[in-house]
């Protein structure tokens, strides 16, 4: 009944039975624990949900879970340091107060990162287009716009 | 300006690493050992007679535990009226009401059983819309009310009335007149956490409950009364609210699918978890209810308003939840919001075959301000005075009782509107050609708490520990907003410790003192108010000890500097004698004497102080509980008089758009906000309470409606219900922060959660107004109804 699958998570090599069906979130927050990944819509409508998969952020609420075979998978859990230290992105959300309830924050922060590792000096247009398909009913984004700004920033002055 | 450690400077949340790193745990993320899933089985009429429910298929289900009805329940009646219950029995009255639930072993036997259970139905007619439900032999939503008595008509038995002075001097008196209709549409909070409980019984039957509410407390209360209608008297529930995904007023009333896991819960012995899908969050929570105000204002040669005539109708739905007394806030910008005498309000709410509504942030205030805002620009039109000058003209002001008898303690209304003028531009005429225009609106909203119950209090309870840290315990709810940023703030600041010695507990009704609720923008007011009260008795109580206590510390301290710098010479300086309570200071977490020599030995650590005062023979550990109920009075709402909130906030936003007269499209171009907050508590949170309820008024003057046909919500879901994205809100907004430092205010604070979006909409629709001269009086303001009003004003010229 059990499909095994193999991916990598947040660096480290996973295996995992699931049933075929499942969509990767399901896995993620089910069986991995990795509960940071927040279903907010379950239709891909919302972005609460992204994850990065190979690179390119991703809805894990349409998404297969039997097709990360094999691929790489970074969730909020994974940008995070041992010890706790926040990633340059998480910082900046912080200092800039764009997180109230933080429940669209993990997949806010997801696509900022996806944004930023493949594009580090993003316009301003950049970044809108980037987190258009990431709710948010809280912040009204501007904050949320002014850390990723910001996280730009420092990111290009530890280059 | 008082000089403050903490307060109004930048600091961060302290939930917020947490909520970065996914370490933040909502509803969606509990689990209990044994936990079952629960799921409810919804109508599919909106008005009809239960005939018949047939469980059998769903009970034979491999992995179903539970299938429950209301037959084979005992009657749980929910809401303030009591006209609802948690499982419908003999009919149902709109889509969404509960007919059954299945608890089992994972949410997808569940989702299949209640599939199988089968529900024969006598379909009644239906109402739709206050109107009909209005008319005379209109079906009856409602037999008969709570306490079994018939009722003849659908009218919901609330009233909300308010006259003063005399209505028809001040028409007589009027030289302009403007009558004018105005609507707004029902509304979805969308929380991005969707709604949900986990319930438990003990052994002993006691409930543990982890809910997704704003008022803990009431919760119990409500929660304690179905326990004894299940047979369960004096039995007690607690709840633990976990990490909120938003409320937005969502929690201000318990739920039918709690009480439906209660009952769950009880009958399976286990752990019971309902937690919504956005579709069913939009099709069965209960959303902003839609209202029509007919509104009548004159203004004299001068531009004085002479009176204000107001008729409020309301779609109540089917049931009555807390957020039917909308009209108990409506009358106060109906009665307050600028000077005007001779005033007539009132408001009517009606049962239909609708999804009943609920509370949402502004609990009647946008809608109400929708209406007066829009008018007060038609007015002015009318009188030929500039719509700024005519609102500066009839401003509020300072020290003023309203006819509603609202105390006016302080007022920045004045500031706040020649605050946005100024930003605005306000007399820079547009540039030729473009179809762009500006507009205004005032707000004035509770800013003292809210009291419409009969405690408007909140109590707090500090508990010192051996290390210095100050354990928090408050019942009011962190849903985002950063109640706990500034509770930290106000700790830190009036008790004389570092923010990151303030620890926060989770608000649970088992360890922290009571608190009316989370709502009326009353939760930073209530909870610093008793942050001072707690500090300043923690205070006095160490201060006491340490007359005895620090002279030994300080020995103590002197003794180890002496052995490290013996060269040292100490100041003729005699502690003991110095050690007078009046005389101590506790400032960053280190008590010492004010005065005194500023030596590094005379400055103890307060865990250490704290210490000393533990670890002795009849040592003592310092707690203080602290209640603080604000003065405000519970106002008669049908006779429509009482003070209502200890003070109250004002502000202004001013809007400029563009409109495509193509599409009927609207592009703000930019806005800004000036509000009266009293004082600047937390900088960040401040200003990430007004962005967030400005885009909420963006999205409800421009986009969002929650469309019912026959009842049935049309668009559930995020594709066909736009709430703004990160586009539609990319534009600059100007904040200002008036501070009045009000006496009544915690640090000069007042609220300041729901009035960011309060004069939004109509601060739009003004500007669309200037933009292309037309007035759309229902809202939303979509470029349908535009390009219809550009059409019709065309064939007008």
């Amino acid at each position: 009944m059990k499909i095994e699958i193999s991916f990598i998570l947040n660096g480290s090599e996973v295996s995992v039975g699931i049933d075929g069906h499942l969509r990767l979130i399901d896995v993620l927050r089910g069986p991995l624990g990795q509960t940071g990944t927040k279903e907010g819509c379950g239709e891909g409508e919302c972005g609460a949900c992204t994850v990065i998969i190979d690179g390119r952020a991703v809805n894990s609420c349409l998404y297969p879970a039997l097709e990360v075979e094999g691929k790489s998978v970074t969730t909020i859990e994974g940008l995070r340091a041992p010890k706790n230290e926040l990633s340059v992105i998480q910082q900046a959300f912080v200092e800039q107060g764009a997180i109230q309830c933080g429940f669209c924050t993990p997949g806010m922060i997801l696509s900022a990162k996806a944004l930023l590792d493949s594009n580090p000096n993003p316009s301003e247009e950049d970044i809108r287009d980037a987190l258009l398909g990431n709710l948010c009913r809280c912040t009204g984004y501007v904050q949320i716009v002014e850390a990723v700004k910001k996280a730009t920033a420092q990111l290009k002055g530890k280059k | 300006m008082t000089d403050f450690n903490y307060i109004g400077k930048k600091t961060s949340r302290p939930d917020g690493s947490d909520k970065v790193a996914g370490k933040a745990h909502y509803i969606h993320d509990l689990q209990r050992p044994g936990m079952l899933y629960g799921k409810i089985k919804f109508s599919d009429h909106p008005h009809a007679r239960i005939k018949h429910i047939d469980t059998s298929k769903a009970e034979g289900l491999t992995g179903v535990r539970a299938v429950i009805t209301a037959t084979s329940t005992p009657e749980i009646r929910i809401g303030f009226l009591r006209d609802n219950f948690a499982l419908k029995k003999d009919k149902v009255r709109q889509y969404r009401d509960e007919v059954a639930a299945v608890a089992a072993i994972d949410p997808e036997i569940a989702e299949e059983a209640v599939d199988l259970i089968q529900v024969e139905y006598e379909p009644l007619p239906g109402v739709f819309s206050p109107h009909e439900a209005m008319k005379e032999g209109s079906p009856l939503i409602h037999e008969t009310d709570a306490q079994g008595r018939a009722r003849t008509d659908n009218m919901v038995p609330l009233k909300f009335h308010h006259e003063s002075g005399d209505l028809k001097a001040g028409k007589n008196k009027a030289k302009s007149l403007v009558e004018g209709e105005y609507s707004t549409p029902m509304v979805q909070q969308c929380c991005m956490g969707t709604a949900g409980c986990i319930a438990e019984f003990d052994m002993s039957n006691n409930l543990t409950i982890w809910a997704k509410t704003q008022i803990p407390f009431l919760a119990q209360r409500d929660f304690n009364r179905a326990l004894s209608d299940m047979g369960l008297p004096g039995k007690n529930t607690r709840v633990i609210v976990p990490t909120l995904g938003g409320g937005f007023g969502t929690g201000l009333d318990t739920h039918a699918y709690e009480y439906i896991a209660i009952l769950l819960a009880f009958q399976t012995g286990c752990p019971v978890k309902i937690v919504y899908t956005r579709a069913e969050e939009f099709a069965n929570l209960s959303p902003r209810q839609s209202s029509t105000t007919k509104i009548v204002q004159g203004c004299d040669r001068n531009g004085k308003l002479t009176f204000r005539e107001v008729e409020v109708l309301q779609d109540n739905g089917a049931y009555t939840s807390w957020g039917a007394t909308y009209p108990s806030v409506m009358m106060m910008p109906a009665t307050s919001l600028y000077r005007v005498s001779n005033v007539y309000f009132n408001a009517r709410l009606v049962y239909t075959n609708n999804t009943y509504c609920q509370a949402m942030r502004g609990y009647g205030n946008p809608e109400h301000t929708w209406a007066l805002e829009s008018n007060m620009d038609e007015l002015a039109q009318e009188a030929g005075i500039d719509p700024f000058e005519f609102r500066i003209i009839n401003r509020n002001q300072p020290n003023e009782t309203t006819p509603m008898g609202l105390k006016v303690s302080t007022c920045g209304l004045k500031e706040c509107l020649e605050t946005v003028a100024g930003k605005l531009g306000w007399k820079k005429k547009p540039k030729k050609g473009k179809r762009t225009g500006k507009g205004m609106a005032s707000l004035i909203h509770v800013g003292g708490g809210g009291r419409i119950y009969r405690s408007d209090a909140s109590g707090l309870i500090l508990k010192l520990d051996d290390f210095g840290n100050v354990n928090v315990y408050h019942g009011g709810v962190e849903m985002g907003q950063g109640l706990h940023s500034v509770l930290t703030l106000a700790i830190a600041e009036a008790l004389g410790v570092r923010p990151e010695k303030v620890l926060i507990n989770p608000t649970d009704t088992g360890t922290c003192p009571w608190d009316v609720g989370t709502h009326a923008s009353r939760g930073a007011f209530m909870a610093c108010n008793t942050a001072i009260l707690a500090a300043n008795k923690l205070r006095s109580q160490i201060f006491e000890l340490a007359e005895e206590l620090f002279p030994k510390e300080a020995e103590k301290n002197l003794k180890k500097f002496m052995k490290k710098n013996p060269d040292y010479k100490p100041p003729d300086f005699d502690v003991s004698k110095a050690a007078k309570r009046e005389r101590f200071e506790l400032r960053d977490g280190f008590v010492f004497i004010k005065e005194g020599p500023q030596e590094p030995w005379l400055r103890i650590e307060l865990g250490r102080l704290l210490r000393a005062i533990h670890f002795r023979s009849q040592g003592q550990m310092l707690t203080t509980e602290v209640f603080y109920d604000p003065p405000n009075e519970l106002p008669d709402f049908e006779k429509g008089f009482g003070n209502i909130s200890a003070t109250y906030a004002y502000g202004a936003q001013g809007a400029e758009v563009e409109v495509d007269t193509e599409t009927g499209e609207v592009k703000i171009l930019r806005m800004v906000a000036a509000h009266d907050v009293g004082r600047v508590l937390d900088p960040q949170g401040l200003k990430g309470q007004i962005y967030g309820a400005l885009a909420q008024g963006v999205g409800y003057a421009l986009y969002e409606k929650l469309e019912s046909q026959q009842g049935k919500i049309l668009n559930p879901n995020f594709r066909d219900y736009k709430i703004p994205t990160v586009q539609e809100m990319n534009f600059p907004i100007d904040l200002e922060f008036i501070e009045t430092d009000d006496s009544y205010g915690p640090f000069g604070a007042k609220g300041v959660a729901e009035p960011g979006l309060v004069p939004t909409a109509p601060a739009i629709a003004n500007a669309i107004y200037d933009a292309v001269g037309v007035r759309i009086r229902d809202l939303p303001i979509t470029p349908e109804k535009i390009l219809a009003a550009l059409k019709q004003l065309k064939q007008i010229k």
